[in-house]
């Protein structure tokens, strides 16, 4: 079996892998391979090729290809290895990586650190056990993008959309604009759970209703799908008898969650967080495991690929540190707790040692949409560090805020997040 | 078209059949009416290989079983097919009520000639299976059940049978038997006339109305339909053991087992259904499946989630609920094959003898003689994953394909699809290449490889994208390529749900 030597292997070619191996590669890491499954870099960035990327990175608006493609240039034009068409089958815990292509077969890498920056995949029927038949028809809204988008293929002509996921949204406009009826998107929450512009833009914009507290309950059709019937929903999700509602369709597209695919990582022994469902970090993004690294949606579901490209540069220079020997000895583990309506914040702990940069920026999910409240950062003392208003908060909108490490001591344990409304004055 | 042995149904009963007959001299046809081998009750129900403990030994069910229990690790090994028996199962019980039941299912295995069973006190069964509802008071111990791949297994047997000269003809279906002077002539197909010497009815579900198309019946196939749910890889360790609910009256009681590949299957209730077409899964049976079995033995197993799939079964159950193997009593060459419900996975073997035999009694013009060059085994499909990284290499030398992993969860290489669809029995769809090698089975669901599993298909099949279906007919994955949907269309048909 071929042997390869590395300082760091980047595992995935998408946005986070690429600004992560090109941020190590700015400092100062030399031998760096990133392993792409797909025959070319970019991830799924490649097969969005609507607008609306870029705006806080790049302060303009790009499409996924030109966003990806900033970074695939630089790649190309610096000495960092990519292996495409390959295929990581396991990580050892010796830092070996093993992995398979047409070229080398399988292969074994050492490596000084791994960043794992694999993505995420798209919950299926199954994981939500919709009732009914198996008929042809049924798929996820990111598998319909990429055979429109990539193979040049239309699904189908009558479209239903499960879930107001962000694909799902995208996908009802680009389905729409090929002359595809889709009959609308049904929701079982009570709000949707995309980007609120992309609910203007691509539903509104076009007349395609969005019936929020509504789900699927049943599929029919024996070779491929004629309809669904769609029933609203209590407030504990169930469905309600009697508002049952036939509609004719030949498509369903579901766009109900993403998950980060963390196989590689649990089977190293990675701790998993249980709601990010991916690792659990600090604010440099090293996991449990010292010398593995993890950023992007494999860490946790980002809405925005400029959020990715700046949490894979943190990744990427917490790696070259390690491998340059730069990392600091010490440590000192700040553990950060959340209220009940935040339904997870990234990093989980953070350095109080780390004064490298002078802010750590946290990212967090709300539970439920709230209007006119706070964000509060209190301490292990119950001192608030910082009261941050915000207008609406919104679980499809990912909240980020900036912590100044001066507020971090070294007497500091542990920091609490919590969002609240504002009392009346 | 002619042949001397035609075989109408390709389940686990018409493949094991034509691999019975297969050994002979004998002409054989198949006929399956849908696009695969495996298509009906054998490709959804439990995985399991009956060891016989629990069925009554007087029927003609029982006696198969406990007869193909002899015999199907040899023909598993032969035929190089997943199969883990024994592995051995638990019989659980909550209450005293239970206790006195698992006595007599006890009585009945050892009658059946079942050896190494016991009762398990509640330390015993914990220590067992640990992550079993701490309230499970009893339990039954038998050693001998298995778990096997039953589209695996109806694949090989099918293969072997087609290696050994017979032939199998997918998408044909019988649309009526052609008899003359009592005797039947041969069957006429959507595919043309098929002349036959002997017609074997292994139409499962249609059993009953293959048979009708020769003499006046007197027995009925009612499906009765079981649900499922299917769990993701991660759980495979909640349990060692073939797990039983204990059993109710009309059911052995509900199971959640291993399956041969490392996932857990958890199921089924049972519906009489006039329906045979109905495959459908419903809310309230997946709840109750899941309230009343698998949260009460493994309350650690979610409802959603990790839930790949759930799926619905229909069992071929005849009127007397047991296997109805005979000849037709006024006609000569029909031997009918019905009422083949659990444990008929486990039983095929077995039935296969006993319709040679029945087929040999009919005594038609048929040579028994053995074949000269017969196979025994069949080519083994590469699977990668069961490799060592050497030999994997060795194989991505001579054939790169083998190198590209097209299937992300499950680790299948384009080289594993394209064998797939170019095998013995071939796999034309894509449902059909996830049941040969699972590329799509996995978490993602064919998410991210279903576009390249259609990109392959149609290249290999020499067919269009928009000709490749999910699982044969009319199943079409793709409606038309971007830019042909005339905007007229699209403006007329523009209606939207109302709110």
């Amino acid at each position: 079996m071929k042997k390869l030597e590395y300082d760091l292997v980047v595992i995935g070619g998408g946005p986070a892998g690429l600004a992560a191996a090109l941020e190590a590669r700015k400092n100062n890491v030399r031998k760096i391979l990133i392993c792409e499954r797909a025959p070319y870099l970019g991830g799924i960035l490649q097969q969005c090729i609507h607008n609306g990327f870029g705006l806080q990175y790049f302060k303009e608006e790009l499409t996924g290809p030109e966003y990806a493609s900033r970074f695939i240039e630089e790649v190309e034009k610096s000495d960092i290895d990519v292996k495409l068409g390959t295929m990581v089958m396991e990580i050892l815990d010796d830092k070996k990586v093993i992995a398979v292509n047409r070229e080398d077969g399988m292969f074994e890498i050492n490596t000084k650190a791994l960043i794992l920056a694999m993505g995420c995949r798209e919950r299926t029927r199954g994981a939500i056990t919709i009732p009914g038949s198996r008929p042809a028809g049924v798929m996820t809204a990111g598998t319909a993008q990429s055979y429109v988008n990539l193979e040049g293929f239309i699904p189908g002509k009558e479209v239903v959309i499960l879930g107001s996921g962000d694909i799902g949204l995208i996908m009802a406009r680009r389905l729409t604009l090929e002359g595809v009826n889709v009959k609308g998107v049904i929701e079982l929450m009570p709000y949707s759970t995309g980007l609120i512009r992309n609910k203007v833009q691509c539903l509104d914009d076009f007349n395609i209703p969005l019936l929020l507290s509504h789900s699927i309950v049943e599929i029919h059709g024996k070779e491929r799908l004629e309809g669904v019937t769609i029933a609203e929903v209590d407030q504990n999700l169930k469905p309600i008898k009697g508002t049952e509602q036939y509609i004719s369709c030949d498509t369903l597209l579901l766009s109900v969650g993403l998950i980060p695919e963390n196989e590689l990582s649990n089977k190293l022994g990675c701790e998993i967080d249980k709601v990010t469902r991916g690792p659990v970090v600090n604010e440099k993004r090293i996991t449990n495991i010292p010398w593995v690294f993890a950023c992007g949606n494999v860490l946790h579901v980002h809405d925005l690929v400029d959020n990715v490209t700046q949490e894979a540069e943190i990744a990427g220079r917490a790696a070259a540190d390690l491998i340059n020997q730069k990392a600091a000895e010490a440590e000192k583990d700040v553990i950060i707790t959340h209220d009940q309506n935040i339904g997870y914040v990234v990093p989980q702990h953070i350095d109080a040692l780390n004064n490298k940069e002078k802010t750590v920026k946290f990212f967090l999910r709300v539970k439920n949409p709230d209007e006119d409240v706070r964000l509060i950062v209190k301490d292990n003392e119950d001192k608030t560090l910082m009261s941050i208003k915000k207008s609406i908060v919104e679980p499809g909108t990912m909240v980020t805020f900036n912590l100044p490490r001066e507020f971090v001591t070294k007497d500091t344990s542990s920091i609490n997040i919590s969002i609240a409304r504002e009392l009346a004055e | 078209m002619k042949t001397e042995v035609l075989i109408i149904g390709g389940g686990v009963i018409g493949a094991s059949i034509a691999h019975q007959l297969a050994k002979y001299n004998l002409d054989i046809i198949l006929v399956e009416k849908a696009s695969d081998v495996c298509m009906g009750t054998s490709k959804a129900n439990s995985a399991m290989v009956h060891s016989g403990f629990n069925i009554d030994g007087g029927t003609l069910k029982g006696k198969l079983a406990l007869a193909a229990n002899k015999v199907i690790k040899q023909l598993c090994e032969d035929l190089d097919v997943g199969l883990v028996k024994p592995l051995g199962s638990i019989t659980v019980g909550f209450e005293e009520s239970d206790l006195e039941k698992m006595k007599k299912t006890m009585e009945n295995g050892i009658k059946n000639g079942i050896q190494g069973m016991r009762l398990l006190n509640q330390k015993e069964l914990h220590e067992m299976e640990p992550h079993l509802n701490p309230e499970a008071k009893y339990g039954l111990f038998e050693p001998e059940t298995g778990i096997i791949n039953p589209f695996e297994y109806t694949v090989a047997l099918a293969e072997n049978a087609v290696i050994n000269g017979a032939k199998v003809m997918l998408d044909t279906e019988v649309l009526d038997i052609m008899i003359e002077n009592k005797t039947v002539k041969g069957v006429k197909t959507n595919k043309g006339d098929i002349e036959a010497k002997v017609i074997i009815n292994a139409a499962g579900l249609y059993a009953d109305k293959i048979a009708a198309m020769t003499e006046e019946i007197d027995f009925e196939i009612k499906p009765r339909k079981g649900q499922y749910f299917l769990y993701d890889k991660k759980w495979r360790d909640i349990l060692t053991y073939t797990i039983y609910s204990a059993p109710t009256k009309v059911s052995k009681g509900m199971i959640v087992v291993p399956t041969i590949d490392g996932n857990i299957l958890a199921g089924s209730n049972a519906e009489a259904l006039e329906d045979k077409t109905d495959l459908s899964t419903t809310a309230e049976a997946l709840d109750q499946i899941y309230t009343s079995t698998i949260s009460h033995l493994f309350p650690e197993l979610p409802r959603m989630g990790d839930v790949i799939t759930t799926f619905t079964g229909l069992r071929a159950a005849s009127s007397n609920e047991d296997f109805i193997i005979e000849a037709a009593k006024t006609v000569k060459g029909m031997i009918n094959v019905a009422g083949i419900q659990s444990p008929g996975l486990t039983s095929a073997p077995a039935i296969a003898a006993m319709v040679e035999e029945l087929v040999r009694e009919q005594n038609l013009e048929l040579d028994f003689s053995p074949k000269a060059n017969y196979e025994k085994g069949r080519k083994t499909p590469v699977m990668l994953t069961e490799l060592s990284y050497e030999e994997r290499n060795a194989l991505i030398e001579k054939n790169p394909d083998y190198g590209e992993i097209i299937c992300r969860c499950e680790s299948i290489s384009k080289g594993e699809i394209k064998d797939a669809i170019h095998r013995p029995v071939p796999a034309t769809n894509m449902d059909a290449i996830k049941r040969r090698v699972r590329a799509g089975m996995g978490r993602c669901q064919g998410g991210f490889c279903g576009p390249k599993v259609l990109d392959i298909l149609s290249h290999e099949l020499n067919i269009s994208p928009l000709e490749v279906t999910q699982k044969g007919k009319e199943s079409f994955v793709l409606a038309s390529r971007n830019k042909e949907i005339p905007l007229a269309e699209g403006d007329q048909k523009n209606e939207k749900i109302r709110i």
